[in-house]
C-alpha cells in the first residue's frame, strides 16, 4: 500500500489537521508502511463473520427520565478559549 | 544494586503496601498526614530524576490527609481511609489540571471528576497528583508526552513502558502506594511490567469510564498500579460496579475481591498459548514466564497447551480499529470549547492549525490512520476487516476459556528498552504491545506480576489473562504465584543517566 503526499493532504483535510510539507512527507512513508503491515488481515476469510465494533453486545440501556443538574453556565464556559455574553464564541462560520 | 526489602528491620513508610498501610493507620502506629508526608517528602527527593509526575498536588493531600485522619478519630474505617495514590493525567479531576500529557489540553481545569477517581476519594484516598502519559495514552515509553518522559526506577536511561508510565514508574519509585491508569491496549499492564509492579486491567464494563478522556472507547478501561495482588484487589473493590453516567459500565455487582486470594491454585487449568512464546523475543523474558508457569504447576495448578491462532492478525486490527475510533474521539479539539486555540482569523483555519499545533506526531499519525480507515472507499477494507477479524479473535479466547480457566503468557516480548531506540520507527514501537492487545479486543481481563529479572537487572513480568469478570480468578493465581515468589522484594536502583 502507497499513500502518495496528496492522499495524505486530503486525509489531513478530512481530519482538518494542518500539517508542514515536513510532516506530510513522513507521514505518507510512515502510514503507507503501517498499511503494508496491516494488509495481514487481508488473507482472513470473514466472509460469514459478522463485525465486533464493542464486545459487550448492550443496547439500549435504558433509566428513569429525571432532570439532574448539569454544568452551569459559568463552569461550561470556564475553559473556553474565547466567550462573550455567556456564550462561546467563534470566527464567522461563513466567509465573505 | 537490588536490596532486599524485607533484609530491613522495618519498612519506611513510603514503601509501604496500601494493605500495609492501612494497618498501620487502622492500630494508630502513624497517621494519614505522617503517611502523606513521607510520600511528599520521597516525591521531593527522587521524582527529579524519575519524572512521574506531571503535577503534585501537595497540599490539597495534605488537607485531604487531615481530613482523613479527622475521619478516622470519628470511628470511620472507609477502605482506603488516609491511602496516598497517584491518578493518570488522563482521569479528569474537578479543579486540579488535567492534560492527558497534550499540549492541546494544558491549561485544562476540569468541571468535574471521573467516576473512578470520585469513587477513591469517598473511600478516603488522599491524591498525590498526575502522572505523566503518552499524549492522549497513545504510546508505549512515556516518551509521546508533550512535556517529558518518565524515566524507568530500574535504569533512568531506560523507559518506563507506556502509556501509564508515570503511574508504573510512581509506584516503582515509593512515590505513591498505587495508582490508577488506563489500558487500551496494554498501557497498564506493560508498563507494570516494565517497572517490575503489578498492572490491573479489568474487563471492559467493569470500571466507569465517565470522566475517562476517551481514546478508543471499545477497547479503554480504567486500570491499577499496585505493589501487590492484595492491592489491585483492595482498589478494585472501590473502583468496580455499575455507574449511570456510563451506559457501557455494567450493572453486574462487583464482589469482594480480596476474599479470592484463598492462596490456593488446586486443580487451576492454565493455558499455555504457542503464538504468545515467539521468535524475536528476549530468551530471558521467555525463561522466566515458563519458570513462573512451572511454578504454578508445582503449586496444584495443570498445565494445558492451548492455541489463540489469530493472534498475530491483533497488532493490526487494533492499529484500524483504535485509530479509527480516536479519530472520531479527538474531533472535540477544535479550539472553541476547551484547551488550546491557535488564533486564526477564519473558523476552519483556526480548527485546521489548533490541531496541527496541538496535538503531537503520534497523535496526529493516528488520527491520520483512523481517518484514513474511515474514508469513503477504504472503510470496507480496513475499518469493516478489522472489526470481523476481531470478532475471530474474540472466538478464540472464547474457545480457549472452555478448555482453561486462566492464560499465561509474557506481558511484554522484551524488557525495559532505552529512551530514543523507538521512536523513530512507529511499527517497532508497535509491537512493544504485541501480547496485550489481544485483551482489550476480546475485552478480557488480565493482570501483570512480577515474575523475575534480566541479566541488566530490569523486572519481566507474567500476564494472567481471564474471561470476562473473570477478575476473582486471575487474581487468586496471580497472588497465589505473588506468596511463592519474592520478585515484588526487589527495590529499583534509582541509577542511570537521568537527563
Amino acid at each position: 500500500m502507497h499513500l502518495t503526499q496528496e492522499e495524505v493532504r486530503h486525509v489531513a483535510e478530512l481530519a482538518k489537521l494542518r500539517l508542514t510539507e515536513a510532516e506530510v512527507r513522513q507521514y505518507a512513508a510512515q502510514l503507507s508502511a503501517i498499511l503494508d503491515y496491516a494488509e495481514r488481515i487481508q488473507e482472513v476469510d470473514t466472509s460469514s463473520v459478522p463485525p465486533t465494533p464493542y464486545v459487550l453486545g448492550l443496547e439500549n440501556v435504558m433509566r428513569d427520565d429525571e432532570p439532574q443538574p448539569g454544568l452551569d453556565n459559568e463552569a461550561a464556559l470556564s475553559n473556553a478559549p474565547d466567550s462573550a455574553n455567556g456564550f462561546f464564541r467563534v470566527r464567522a462560520v461563513f466567509e465573505e | 544494586m537490588t536490596h532486599d526489602k524485607t533484609a530491613q528491620d522495618k519498612r519506611a513508610l513510603h514503601e509501604l503496601t496500601i494493605h500495609a498501610a492501612l494497618e498501620g493507620m487502622r492500630s494508630g502506629e502513624f497517621t494519614s498526614v505522617q503517611l502523606t508526608q513521607a510520600l511528599l517528602d520521597r516525591i521531593a527527593a527522587v521524582d527529579g530524576n524519575v519524572k512521574a509526575y506531571l503535577r503534585v498536588t501537595a497540599e490539597k493531600a495534605l488537607a485531604q490527609a487531615e481530613k482523613a485522619d479527622r475521619r478516622r478519630a470519628a470511628g470511620d474505617d472507609a477502605p482506603l481511609l488516609g491511602a496516598p495514590l497517584a491518578i493518570k493525567d488522563v482521569l479528569a479531576t474537578s479543579g486540579v489540571e488535567t492534560t492527558c500529557g497534550s499540549r492541546i489540553l494544558q491549561g485544562f481545569m476540569p468541571p468535574y471528576t471521573a467516576t473512578a477517581v470520585a469513587r477513591l476519594n469517598d473511600a478516603g484516598m488522599v491524591m498525590l497528583g498526575k502522572t505523566n502519559t503518552d499524549e492522549f495514552a497513545m504510546g508505549s515509553s512515556t516518551e509521546n508526552s508533550a512535556f517529558f518522559t518518565t524515566h524507568n526506577p530500574w535504569d533512568f536511561d531506560r523507559v518506563p513502558g507506556g502509556s501509564s508510565g508515570g503511574s508504573a514508574a510512581a509506584v516503582a519509585a515509593d512515590e505513591a502506594l498505587g495508582a490508577l491508569g488506563t489500558d487500551t491496549g496494554g498501557s497498564v499492564r506493560q508498563p507494570a511490567a516494565l517497572c517490575g509492579v503489578v498492572g490491573l486491567k479489568p474487563s471492559y464494563g467493569r470500571v466507569s469510564r465517565f470522566g475517562l478522556i476517551a481514546y478508543g472507547s471499545s477497547l479503554d478501561q480504567i486500570g491499577t498500579l499496585t505493589k501487590d495482588v492484595r492491592d489491585a484487589a483492595l482498589l478494585l473493590n472501590v473502583i468496580a460496579g455499575s455507574d449511570p453516567l456510563d451506559s457501557t459500565c455494567l450493572e453486574t455487582p462487583a464482589p469482594d475481591y480480596t476474599a479470592a486470594l484463598t492462596g490456593d491454585v488446586r486443580g487451576l487449568r492454565i493455558g499455555l498459548p504457542d503464538e504468545y512464546f515467539i521468535d524475536g523475543m528476549q530468551p530471558e523474558v521467555e525463561a522466566s514466564v515458563r519458570q513462573a508457569v512451572a511454578e504454578l504447576e508445582r503449586l496444584g495448578a495443570e498445565v494445558v497447551r492451548i492455541s489463540l491462532p489469530n493472534t498475530d492478525k491483533a497488532l493490526p486490527v487494533y492499529y484500524l480499529a483504535a485509530t479509527a475510533e480516536a479519530s472520531a474521539n479527538l474531533a472535540r479539539y477544535d479550539g472553541v470549547r476547551f484547551g488550546y486555540s491557535a488564533g486564526a482569523d477564519s473558523m476552519f483555519e483556526n480548527i485546521r492549525r489548533t490541531r496541527g499545533e496541538g496535538f503531537g506526531a503520534e497523535v496526529k499519525r493516528r488520527i491520520m490512520l483512523g481517518t484514513y480507515a474511515l474514508s469513503a472507499g477504504y472503510y470496507d477494507a480496513y475499518y469493516l476487516k478489522a472489526q470481523q477479524v476481531r470478532t475471530l479473535i474474540k472466538r478464540d479466547f472464547e474457545q480457549a476459556f472452555t478448555q482453561v480457566d486462566v492464560i499465561a503468557a509474557p506481558t511484554s516480548p522484551t524488557t525495559a528498552f532505552r529512551i530514543g531506540e523507538k521512536v523513530d520507527d512507529p511499527i517497532q514501537m508497535y509491537l512493544t504491545d504485541i501480547f496485550t492487545i489481544s485483551a482489550n479486543l476480546a475485552g478480557v481481563c488480565a493482570v501483570s506480576v512480577p515474575c523475575g529479572f534480566d541479566k541488566a537487572n530490569l523486572p519481566i513480568g507474567m500476564q494472567l489473562i481471564g474471561p470476562h469478570l473473570g477478575e476473582e480468578t486471575i487474581l487468586r493465581a496471580a497472588d497465589a504465584y505473588e506468596r511463592a515468589t519474592d520478585w515484588q522484594r526487589h527495590a529499583p536502583a534509582l541509577t542511570g543517566r537521568a537527563s
